[in-house]
């Protein structure tokens, strides 16, 4: 599992990004009309993708790209 | 010969109210109407009368049901009424609903308080009254009201919520029924520690509303009945982790396979929930009902409507194998398997 593979099904998964828009730094409440419906596609991605289904207190731990990927591989 | 259980009717009453995607972004131009529909799969929710309480739309229910399948009420000898919003703190709602829909008094009637996953709740405890032999007919009613505890600034809960009244007779299996209508084995689920997640705050006893709830509530009603809060985001997460592995329980206890199923009839959360569900399980989109467009999620009545609603388009049809399942506040989850 790498993060560009990770940052590549995020960007697929958002109609709205650009694909090459998001970057490990990238802070993902800071992506284009973020809302809590992409908070929804982030947890329901890395459920399907990588079977760990995150809780919502977990998601808000996090503020990166990088802190996310960092998260879902220490599960 | 074990006694078996079945659905032997459904039927169910909108209120005449309703909310539409429209009124939504008139009130609040945040989401232009097709955008909340992408969002959470509905259109309109109907939407309660201002006298309207759970009870009322239950007992029309019941009405459309005796009138709808030719049922005699005084065939039933079992009432359960299942709802979030009962009419009194005592006496129970059942027992007012015993006189009001003139069912014999020689019978038992209590509630279920359960919520989303009240519909099948209530089924399992049907079920065990009939297959024990201490009830031949059960009368299940499910009917919300969520409209009436939310905030009407809270958009993100009006685009999801509609109120409705469901009734669901349960009988005996006839010896010549083979298989049909049975009622399978349940799983079940509840984890009180995201009681918090999804709470219909100052509604009851622990925590009433008081002279200050009501001053900072003034500008809309008060808030009389309580105030839902829901954190969307832990729901859903409950939502992914609990249910697949619900299912697999559901399928274990019943000696079927995910390949078994005829059709998915989950409680009706969100669009979303039901499609990521489905991908989380890897069955076909199509075979994991919705009808939530002109309904929304009606709480514990959603499961019997969609029941309903998937026959009569002929997604269930005699012979077919269904996997109903419901999970919710609570947090409580439950489900079995249905054979038409």
């Amino acid at each position: 599992m790498v993060i560009e593979d990770f940052i590549g099904k995020l960007e697929e998964e958002f109609d709205d990004v650009a694909a090459g828009s998001i970057k490990p730094d990238t802070d993902f409440r800071n992506i284009e009309d973020w809302g809590s419906m992409h908070a929804l596609i982030v947890i329901a991605l890395i459920d399907t993708e990588y079977d760990i289904t995150l809780s919502g207190a977990d998601l808000r731990s996090v503020n990166t790209i990088q802190e996310l990927f960092d998260l879902v591989k220490s599960k | 010969m074990s006694i078996r259980s079945k659905i032997s009717a459904i039927s169910y009453y909108l209120p005449e109210g309703r909310l539409t995607n429209d009124d939504l972004f008139r009130e609040f131009s945040k989401y232009p109407p097709e955008e909340i529909f992408k969002r959470v799969g509905v259109k309109e929710r109907p939407i309660r009368g201002a006298n309207q309480i759970g009870s009322d739309l239950a007992y029309e229910s019941s009405l459309v049901l005796f009138k709808e399948h030719n049922v005699n009420p005084s065939e039933i000898d079992f009432l359960l009424f299942c709802t979030e919003g009962l009419d009194y703190k005592g006496p129970a709602t059942a027992c007012i609903m015993q006189d009001r829909l003139g069912l014999g008094k020689y019978i038992g009637a209590m509630d279920v308080p359960m919520g989303c996953a009240g519909f099948t709740n209530g089924l399992s405890v049907a079920k065990a009254l009939i297959e024990s032999g201490q009830a031949k007919k059960v009368l299940l009613q499910t009917a919300d009201i969520p409209s009436s505890v939310i905030h009407p600034n809270d958009l993100e809960l009006r685009m999801l919520f509609g109120d409705a009244g469901a009734s669901v007779l349960i009988s005996k299996c006839d010896s010549e029924d083979s298989d049909a209508g049975q009622i399978g084995n349940f799983a079940f689920g509840t984890d009180g520690s995201g009681a918090e997640n999804l709470m219909v705050k100052r509604s009851n006893t622990r925590t009433p509303v008081d002279t200050d709830w009501l001053e900072e509530h003034k500008d809309v009603g008060g808030m009389l009945y309580g105030r839902m809060e829901m954190d969307g985001l832990e729901i859903f997460s409950f939502s992914m982790r609990e249910v697949p592995s619900l299912v697999r329980e559901i399928l274990s206890r019943n000696n079927l396979e995910l390949e078994d199923i005829d059709l998915f009839v989950f409680h009706q959360a969100n669009a979303f929930i039901l499609k990521m569900l489905a991908r989380k399980l890897r069955i076909d989109q199509s075979k994991v009902f919705n009808c939530m467009e002109y309904i929304g999620n009606t709480v514990s009545a959603s499961v019997p409507i969609a029941l309903k609603e998937a026959e009569k388009q002929g997604k269930i049809k005699p012979g077919s194998t269904v996997l109903t399942a419901a999970f919710g506040i609570g947090y409580s989850w439950s489900g079995t398997v249905l054979k038409y």
